[in-house]
């Protein structure tokens, strides 16, 4: 056996059924380092177009660097079995993920992650867009250890232009912020904009929560989208740098 | 951004699916993120027949220009041919 190579960094990935919201047994994407040393878990929330592969990649991505990780698929129960675009447009159509259903959601997947024999007991949450808000949600609601907010809007309730906001404004439920925050967003992104999220900042401030905001000169929404027009490699290799520095001092602690 | 906003319109007609031809009842429309396209953001259509489940859909994902140029050529297809000529037979014809 040769001893200098290093195996320790295999993971299995593949799709699980977990107990959602409600008892309601959903779909899962789960990544899962299979070394028994423990080690912190993410629960990674996909963006509105879907539990798709862009998102499935970033779920390995967090295996790769040991990660265990698992993203919901948060519109399962409106299309069980169809394809990712079918099921995000068939939940767009039934009004979008209720905030409810995200909390249980959230916390059946960290509850999953806690429960795997090589998990150190701590959890994390990372979102994408609509995701990001709902990272934010999480992070207010379920029992997390570090929440990674990545350009989620209408956390705060701006509508600059004046377009009818759909979803509820969340900053009401930020003196009840569980975890340490990671903001990462785009200077050239109008929603969330950058006075926004100086408003979220502002107020996170105000209550002395622990919290870092990180705004890209350059990037807009959705840099972190390798398969996207809007993919701002400086932005998103930075972006990747600080979240795993994030999780690494959160997740990772003993 | 996500728009979380969606306009429907009830629908009489067919489409044309991955699994072939059925009966479209609702098409779905919103600005928001395309799946597809290579844009940031596009105007998205949904043909669907939901009472057929999540796959009987055809998708569209337009430029802004280019839905208002649909719009417009379906409005001068509708006026080029005679009134009422592909109204529905299941309705009322129209009050000349």
């Amino acid at each position: 056996m040769n001893e200098i190579i290093d195996s320790s960094d295999t993971f299995t990935s593949g799709t699980v059924p977990i107990p959602g919201q409600g008892g309601d047994e959903i779909a899962a994407y789960l990544a899962r380092p299979l070394a028994a040393e423990p080690r912190g878990g993410v629960v990674v929330l996909h963006h509105m177009p879907g539990y798709d592969e862009a998102h499935k990649e970033i779920t390995r991505k967090f295996a790769a660097h040991g990660y265990l990780a698992i993203m919901p698929n948060l519109h399962f129960r409106d299309a069980p079995g169809a394809d990712p675009d079918d099921a995000a447009a068939a939940n767009r159509a039934n009004g979008g993920v209720p905030d409810a259903r995200l909390v249980g959601d959230v916390e059946a997947a960290a509850a999953y992650l806690r429960g795997m024999p090589n998990s150190n007991g701590k959890v994390g949450v990372i979102g994408y867009c609509s995701g990001g808000r709902q990272a934010f949600l999480a992070a207010c609601t379920v029992d997390l250890d570090a929440a990674v907010d990545c350009y989620g809007a209408f956390v705060t309730a701006h509508s600059p232009d004046g377009f009818p906001i759909a979803v509820p404004p969340i900053v009401g439920l930020a003196p009840e912020l569980r975890c340490p925050l990671l903001g990462l967003f785009g200077a050239d992104d109008k929603f969330p904009a950058p006075g926004e999220t100086a408003e979220l900042s502002a107020v996170l401030t105000e209550l002395g929560k622990e919290f870092e905001f990180h705004t890209y000169e350059g990037a807009g929404h959705a840099f972190f989208s390798t398969n996207r027009p809007a993919y701002r490699p400086e932005a998103a290799v930075s972006g990747w740098a600080r979240v795993f520095d994030f999780f690494g001092r959160h997740l990772n602690t003993p | 951004m996500c728009t979380y906003h969606t306009e429907f319109a009830d629908l009489e007609g067919s489409a044309k699916g991955k699994d072939g031809w059925f009966s479209v009842t609702r098409a779905a429309v919103y600005v928001d993120h395309p799946y597809h396209a290579q844009l940031e953001h596009s105007v998205n259509i949904d043909f669907t027949a939901p009472e057929l489940g999540p796959a009987a859909r055809v998708a569209v994902e337009l430029t802004e220009e280019s839905a208002r140029a649909l719009v417009a050529a379906i409005e001068a297809a509708l006026a080029a041919a005679p009134p009422g000529l592909a109204a529905s037979p299941t309705r009322a014809p129209a009050t000349p």
